[in-house]
């Protein structure tokens, strides 16, 4: 017989033998705690402790807080929801902007597009956010409901594959845009097709079936995607069209970002499209569709691609400051990217949460262009800023100017 | 003291103990709270089911019962059809019980019959330790972990071996019907184990020594007289197991493949209905959209009432028949 002790002792090390296995390797068990903490603390520093960080970080504030519009820190409450594509983003505009004002806290729920809509619609929140374009139905539901775009986003088809030498293959693949609605409609099923192969002539493609990834979940990004597919190929457009979800005619769906890149990563041939911050961060092989001027520009060596597709589509944001700008005819554009919009009313009914939005706004776009490029974001460029800040000046309370 | 006050006071006081009386020391009191937590369930189910009907108006109207028939699921010309996800609820979480109910069984028989006394505390807690893993964390584990290095060479062993069987036809990928299959089992195996168990421990030991006493084996006292007679309690442990393997909705979503295919291999990626709402519910942005998910929420409700019910009763028909036949 063992001891109470020996049985306790074995039960620890089941446990953590079964850890282990779950974790994959200890080198990432250990290393995930630590990177936890860090984030906990950056997210909870401007709520908790506002009070402490602007002492220490920002020291100027001190002599504006108790300033004319004397709320305490922290005070006012903003609320938002909606679209998880730029949520990366929003969080850190939010951390960084209770430094700037810290009498303003945003909450932000990153629920989907879809939620976002609905629940500006039902005026449950200060703010909407969408990567969706709200079309007519939606605009009838909330007629004084205006769109802002904030940044854009590129989109990049992911894929990996093994060479005939065994090796992966890591090249910025090139991929014309006749290729890429077949291969999303299985009608392209092989690497090695004579149209993938002459776009590439430095890389020898082996002779594999394409395993199509795709988004399961509704998403802006499968929403910006099927929007670049419809663009280029009729055939696309008849059979699959363009939505957050739609019914894929071939492939394996992955729940989420992450879902995606693992089931790329995991099946040799495979290609799925995913964010560019996505792909980057976490180093997947990417391949580059042909524009509409038939070049290849490399979203991932700067925001000049995705910026030329803004100012190409610019004189076409209209009144509700809202355009698709896949396939871009600029030559230097990039074609799969779409804007992220925050949804406000016209006419707000809170004066002081008006004044904040806006002057939040404002910031965001200036000051707060360096987050947006530092998380694979690409800031809007001059013009189209210019419209959106002016579209916000505008901004009402209860009928009177702010 | 005047007599007067002596009659009030034996008035009050057996006022207070005819109160007392009447309700029973409490018992009443009692009574009614539970009764009342009983309502509450019943209500949250009834209004679960009501609210569910009464949002899905629209693709009621559109499709009627041709919803549940339905094999198209398109978003973008609103056609919308329940198959292929009732399809592959039913189909992973029947084959998840396959193979948990007599692992399951099995670890609750080693645990309260042959399990020397220095195995059962570790073991048991390893079980209940598997209960308490968030059903996300199963998830991410199963796509990186499990299905790249268990599911996919057992899925190509299977088609490499029984291929010509309908449900082990090719091609393999990883994320399959089969992997959102044995994710499930492992799941459901805490309850079916822990509930088994305690049923198994709730044998009279009379019972045991019976069988034994009547010269039969350690195998045939366990498979002629300890499983019929805790018969009922381990069809509870299977109905709740089906319950959460239908419900299950992360891990699944994770590893299934999320595909609308209708075919009988469990190789191929499939779809199930607590998946497709995962998926879609926060993007859904039209109202008809919207609402042909709640409807298949409403289906998946009304499903998993339907397997309830059945379960239920057969419990009922093997409680009545135990007595004459196997207890001791």
């Amino acid at each position: 017989m063992f001891s109470n002790k020996t049985a306790s002792a074995l039960v620890t090390i089941v446990a953590l033998a079964l850890m282990i296995v779950a974790c994959g390797t200890p080198a990432a068990q250990t290393a995930a705690p630590v990177v936890q903490t860090v984030v906990v603390k950056e997210t909870a520093a401007p709520v908790v402790q506002t009070a402490v960080v602007v002492q220490t970080a920002v020291p100027q504030i001190v002599t504006t807080t108790p300033g004319p519009q004397g709320p305490a820190a922290g005070s006012l409450a903003i609320n938002g929801a909606g679209a998880t594509f730029p949520f990366p983003l929003y969080s850190r505009w939010f951390y960084d902007y209770a430094f700037v004002d810290p009498s303003v806290k945003f909450n932000y729920q990153s629920i989907g597009s879809g939620g976002g809509i609905a629940q500006i619609t039902a005026e449950t929140v200060d703010f909407g956010a969408s990567d969706a374009i709200l079309n007519n139905d939606q605009y009838s539901k909330a007629p004084g409901i205006q769109m802002f775009p904030t940044v854009a986003g590129a989109v990049v088809p992911a894929y990996n594959l093994l060479g005939d030498d065994g090796k992966p293959i890591t090249a910025i693949l090139n991929l014309p845009s006749a290729a890429i609605a077949d291969i999303f409609l299985a009608k392209i099923t092989k690497w090695n097709a004579p149209v993938l192969q002459q776009a590439n002539p430095e890389v020898k493609l082996p002779n594999k079936d394409i395993v199509v990834v795709h988004r399961s979940d509704g998403s802006g990004t499968t929403y910006i995607f099927t929007d670049y597919l419809s663009k280029i190929s009729p055939e696309w457009k008849d059979k699959v069209g363009n939505a957050t979800s739609v019914k894929w005619p071939t492939g394996l769906g992955g729940k989420g970002n992450e879902g995606v890149s693992g089931l790329v990563a995991q099946n040799d041939g495979a290609i799925g499209y995913v964010e560019l911050a996505y792909a980057v961060t976490n180093k997947l092989p990417y391949a580059v569709p042909q524009n509409k001027a038939g070049k290849y520009i490399d979203p991932g060596k700067g925001p000049e691609g995705v910026q030329s597709a803004m100012n190409d589509f610019s004189t076409d944001l209209g009144d509700k400051l809202a355009v698709s700008i896949v396939n871009a005819p600029g030559e230097g554009s990039y074609p799969i990217a779409g804007y992220t919009y925050l949804l406000l009313y016209m006419d707000q009914q809170d004066c002081l949460k008006a004044r904040k939005l806006v002057t939040f706004m404002n910031w965001a776009l200036t000051d707060g262009t360096k987050d947006a490029t530092d998380l694979q974001y690409v800031p809007l460029p001059d013009n189209v800023k210019k419209l959106v800040l002016d579209k916000a000046a505008k901004i009402s309370c209860q009928g009177k100017p702010l | 003291m005047s007599v007067i006050t002596a009659i009030k006071l034996k008035k009050r006081t057996s006022r207070w103990s005819e109160l007392v009386r009447r309700l029973e020391h409490g018992d009443v009191i009692f009574r009614l709270l539970t009764l009342a937590a009983g309502m509450l369930v019943i209500l949250a189910a009834i209004g679960i089911g009501f609210e569910l009907w009464q949002n899905s108006a629209r693709p009621r109207a559109e499709f009627g019962f041709d919803f549940l028939v339905g094999t198209n699921w398109d978003p973008v010309i609103e056609d919308f059809g329940a198959l292929p996800f009732l399809y592959g609820t039913l189909q992973t979480s029947l084959f998840s019980l396959l193979i948990a109910v007599p692992i399951g069984l099995g670890i609750a028989i080693f645990l309260t019959e042959l399990a020397p006394d220095w195995l059962l505390q570790p073991v048991g807690f390893v079980v209940e330790l598997l209960a308490a893993v968030p059903s996300v964390i199963f998830g991410l584990w199963g796509l990186f972990v499990f299905v790249p290095v268990v599911v996919k060479p057992f899925a190509q062993f299977l088609n490499g071996t029984l291929g010509w069987l309908p449900i082990f036809e090719g091609p393999v990928f990883g994320p399959s019907r089969l992997a959102a299959t044995l994710i499930l089992s492992i799941m459901v195996l805490p309850t079916l184990v822990a509930i088994s168990r305690d049923v198994f421990l709730a044998i009279p030991p009379s019972q045991r020594e019976g069988a034994l006493g009547l010269g039969a084996t350690r195998w045939e006292m366990i498979t002629q007289n300890l499983i019929p007679y805790g018969l009922s309690g381990i069809l509870g442990a299977v109905i709740l197991a089906l319950g959460r393997a239908m419900g299950e909705t992360i891990a699944v979503t994770m590893v299934i493949g999320n595909n609308l295919d209708l075919s009988a291999s469990l190789l191929h990626p499939g779809y199930t209905m607590a998946s497709l709402i995962a998926n879609e519910f926060t993007e859904a942005t039209t109202d008809m959209y919207r609402e042909a998910l709640i409807l298949i929420g409403f289906v998946l409700f009304g499903l998993t009432l339907l397997v309830n019910i059945i379960a239920r009763l057969l419990v009922w028909r093997v409680a009545r028949r135990i007595p004459t036949e196997s207890r001791a």
